[in-house]
């Protein structure tokens, strides 16, 4: 990895340009003085400083590209450049998203598709593909089932149950929909616990958000059970679709009963992270919510025949939501996941879900002699293990991610789920090689060893990236959030 | 096709390690009755077959590179330089996530806190998030912030009904379930006068688009005073590409200012991937979601950039978090950086330029055509509204069946007032001999 790079400001220089734009070819209009502004602090570099400066940035990050990025609960598989390409094409890539519907016939057949696809692939009777994000999809969906039993005149609900392993974005998507977070603890086995589930359900839940196969890695063993009682209770069962992977052709959540589920596309259907987004959240939905979706979806308004292909149209479900979302969710991501399922088909979705379980597994049963597993059965696509050891107190899962780092590997999800001390969280993907995680089980087993032998070495670690451990506390406390006014060049004058 | 590395050999190894007989034993813990569904999908395509097919779709759009286009409304066809594509496509930003291991993601953290600097350059403001989804969920997130800043004692939002209606739409659908009053639908009509006779001390933030969804430039210094009068917050949504020009929202005392990045070097791309921008006041830092990179050192003294702040996020706070936001929109914000470090200062002045003397040369030449009247009689920027004798889906149809133009935006859709109105948008991309064919076209249909 290359070192360090100056800001951008640093390297500007008055007077440079990165690109020639057309002089008018219209006449010029007066513009009001009193609206213009008096200068514009952005940096004057050449299109080579542009890309010298980014090129040498980009050397700084580890990518799936670069090497094994098993970060839990996010799913780095290889990212198909194809799916690239086909984002980029013009009809694609220049359509504006207001265009009449008969002018975009192209955008709105793949929509509908899509949403044929995830319907099937979820066990689901609807689906919205205007979330931007897993999250957002998750807001959505809360959204819905509060509208559902309101509609219902069933006003006395407001509360979602969350088991404890859940993501963050769950309570956070439950307060932003303006419902209550009841948390339910894990049992002994990594299950939801069944009996404090029984003794909160009533009246008042609107229904229970679960995570399957849970944040651990691990199978619901109960998952009709816990369907049941909350259907029982009148509630609805949402299921954050972040661990898809695990699942795809193998089991439909809808088939068992789930009433709503977001999917990942950048994780399940490989869209890629861009270094934090964009993601895509559609969600599907059972029966019960399909008049709830967020307007609008995508529909056949005219049905063709032979001679002619079917129109297809905006439709605004009856108890809509509401839209969530400007334009038509994030349409380049919906292409490269289109793109991505209809190359797998069901037989390649369904490998794809059994070699990530295998290569979890299979990396697992490498290193559970060494490192403590909380829960000890089979996993999933992840799993998670304990990152300290008696004979090491002053080692921290944080000192092994970051000694990883030294033999090129990224770390794996630190300190979540909450209910596993020192967690390690690790999801290799099904992309990834048996020589790779042979490699990468060595060097954890090395790492183990080192802590006990050689603390310090984990403790100072990373020794060879751009930086060493950066100082959060310093970065909170002084709250330095743009490039310092010291780097910045007297303000020119703007040329006119 | 398939991109899995496994070969027969490894997989019996593996299963043996694994003291498992078949893969298909790996999900014994799953119901039987549901196990393994026959999935009803298409058929596997080869990479080649599924380029072919999409091939067709994509070339059944019309699109802007054969159409002239003259639809704004929040997403605007402009000059992207090359450089930017093929900088996103490299792997290291592309297949990057989240910079959760700063010590191996300075690459994505340095870009995200330039882009910070350059937002809060752009809008006059002193602080810039790393982005939120787009326009319309960073303005209700403005609204989240203002209600958190009051602590929840103010629940009274005022938007006017000239922000973007998908963005109203979008404020609508968030914040049905906390309890606040949302003002500025029921009178579509109202101007900034009648909007600032409803403010009060219950007013947590007063939201206005500038240049607003008609086209015209706001004139805030008015409204600011009476909003910080009663102690509430002032949110302006903003084209970025108009302050390369014009006056930045900071400097006539906005307390948020946020808007659609799309025009900053990002494909239309049919409404999305865009990236929504967000910035504050430095004291308001610790009540704005959404992720954000501060600068500080390593152990050796180094500077390198960190996320902070993070105790805000849900993945901390949970059910107390700010927002459940947790991705931002990582590549959109890498190709904004990109952008305006190619255009520089200059550049994007420049390109303010283009945009608004071409709108004004094209409003100038509509308002002569009989049955046609330009109605902003404030100043505009790059877009104005066009008051026509005839439907606006009735002129689209001709324009674009019979000239080959993708025309405006017909108002009537979000304001019943505006029968036979249309948004008409201009940018670098149009020629004069684009504009003068929309004229003539105008003029003849």
């Amino acid at each position: 990895m290359k070192n360090s790079e100056p800001t951008i400001y640093d390297i500007s220089s008055p007077g440079r340009k990165g690109v020639n734009l057309p002089i008018p070819d219209v006449p010029i209009e007066d513009i009001p003085d009193d609206l213009l502004r008096k200068d514009l602090n952005l940096p004057e570099l050449t299109q080579l400083d542009v890309i010298r400066h980014f090129q040498q940035l980009s050397q700084l990050n580890h990518s799936i590209d670069s090497g094994f990025y098993p970060l839990g609960s996010c799913t780095m598989k290889y990212n198909p450049r194809i799916n690239e390409d086909a984002a980029r094409m013009p009809g694609f890539l220049h359509s504006h998203p207001l265009q009449d519907i008969n002018t975009i016939q192209g955008n709105l057949a793949l929509m509908y598709e899509l949403q044929e696809l995830l319907k099937e692939i979820g066990g689901f009777k609807g689906v919205t593909l205007q979330p931007a994000a897993g999250a957002h999809g998750e807001l959505t969906g809360i959204m819905m089932m509060r509208d559902y039993h309101l509609s219902r005149g069933d006003t006395a609900r407001n509360k979602i149950l969350i088991p404890d392993s859940a993501h963050g974005t769950n309570p956070a998507s439950t307060t932003m929909s303006g419902l209550e977070v009841i948390e339910i603890p894990s049992d002994s086995r990594g299950n939801v616990d069944l009996d404090i589930l029984k003794s909160k359900c009533g009246d008042d839940v609107v229904g229970l958000m679960i995570t399957n196969p849970n944040t651990l890695g691990l199978f619901e063993e109960q998952i009709k059970e816990v369907v049941k009682i909350i259907h029982d209770c009148g509630g609805l069962i949402y299921g954050d679709g972040a661990n898809m992977n695990a699942l795809t052709g193998i089991l439909r959540p809808g088939d068992i009963g789930f009433d709503v589920m977001h999917y990942n596309l950048h994780k399940t259907f490989s869209t890629p992270h861009g270094g934090g987004g964009p993601g895509s959240g559609p969600v599907g939905v059972s029966e019960k919510l399909v008049d709830f979706l967020p307007a609008p979806i995508i529909t056949i308004i005219e049905e063709g025949d032979e001679d002619n292909p079917p129109l297809f149209g905006f439709t605004t479900p009856k108890h809509t939501i509401g839209r969530i979302k400007a334009f038509n969710g994030q349409f380049g991501v919906l292409v490269r996941a289109y793109t991505y399922i209809r190359i797998h088909g069901s037989s390649g979705l369904r490998s794809n879900s059994e070699h990530a379980v295998l290569n979890a597994n299979y990396l697992r049963s490498k290193i559970e002699k060494t490192y403590n597993l909380p829960y000890k059965r089979a996993c999933l696509h992840e799993f998670v293990v304990e990152g300290c050891w008696q004979e090491a107190p002053n080692i921290h899962a944080l000192d092994i991610s970051k000694r990883l780092m030294d033999f090129g590997f990224h770390p794996p999800t630190n300190y979540f789920p909450l209910i596993v001390r020192e967690a390690l969280m690790i999801e290799p993907t099904e992309t990834e090689s048996k020589e790779t995680l042979d490699k990468f089980a060595d060097v954890l087993l090395q790492i183990a060893d080192e802590a006990k032998t050689d603390p310090q070495v984990l403790i100072e670690a990373p020794h060879n990236t751009p930086n060493a451990r950066l100082d959060e506390v310093q970065a909170a406390r002084q709250l330095v959030l743009c490039c310092r006014p010291a780097y910045l060049p007297e303000p020119e004058p703007m040329q006119t | 096709m398939s991109y899995i590395p496994h070969t027969d050999a490894d997989r019996k190894t593996m299963l043996e390690a694994c003291n498992t007989k078949s893969i298909a034993d790996l999900f014994s813990m799953i119901p039987e009755q549901h196990r393994f569904p026959d999935l009803d999908l298409p058929s596997p395509l080869s990479e080649l077959e599924i380029l072919q097919e999409l091939q067709e779709l994509s070339e059944s759009n019309a699109n802007t590179t054969h159409y002239p286009c003259f639809l704004g409304a929040g997403a605007y066809y402009h000059f992207i330089p090359s450089l930017i594509n093929h900088m996103l496509l490299r792997g290291e930003n592309l297949t990057a996530y989240t910079p959760y291991q700063p010590e191996i993601s300075q690459g994505t953290l340095q870009t995200m806190f330039e882009f910070q600097s350059m937002i809060s350059a752009l809008t006059g403001m002193e602080v810039a998030n790393s982005s939120h989804y787009d326009g319309a969920t960073s303005t209700a997130e403005a609204i989240i912030m203002a209600v958190n800043h009051f602590r929840g004692k103010r629940t009274k939002i005022i938007v006017s009904p000239t922000v973007h209606p998908q963005y109203r739409q979008v404020i609508n659908t968030y914040t049905k379930g906390m309890g606040l009053t949302v003002l500025g639908e029921e009178n579509l009509q109202a101007d900034t006068d009648d909007l600032i006779t409803q403010l009060d001390d219950n007013t947590a933030i007063f939201i206005i688009q500038s240049p607003n969804f008609l086209g015209t430039v706001e004139d805030i210094e008015g409204i600011k005073n009476a909003v910080h009068d009663m102690g509430a917050l002032l949110c302006v949504i903003t084209n970025p590409i108009s302050l390369g020009l014009f006056k930045p929202p900071g400097e006539y005392g906005a307390d948020i200012v946020v808007g659609e990045g799309q025009p900053l070097g990002i494909p239309m791309s049919y409404g999305g991937p865009y990236l929504g921008f967000f910035a504050t006041r430095q004291k308001y830092v610790r009540k704005m979601s959404g992720r954000l990179v501060g600068e500080t050192v390593d152990k050796r003294g180094k500077r390198g950039y960190v996320l902070t702040l993070t105790p805000r996020e849900q993945h901390i706070r949970r059910d107390k978090a700010s927002s459940n936001i947790c991705t931002n929109q990582g590549l959109m914000v890498t190709a904004a950086t990109i952008y305006l470090s190619t255009m520089g200062k200059n550049g994007l002045k420049h390109l303010a330029e283009l945009c608004y003397h071409k709108a004004h040369y094209a409003a100038n030449k509509i308002n002569e055509l009989p049955g046609y009247s330009v109605i902003n009689n404030q100043p505009f920027f790059n877009e104005f509204t066009v008051s026509c004798e005839k439907p606006v889906t009735e002129l689209n149809k001709s324009l674009f069946d019979n000239y080959g133009l993708i025309g405006g935006y017909n108002l009537e859709n979000d304001y019943p007032h505006l029968e036979n109105h249309m948004l008409l948008a201009f940018t670098e991309m149009l020629s004069v001999d684009d504009i003068d064919s929309l004229v003539e076209a105008l003029g003849a249909i």
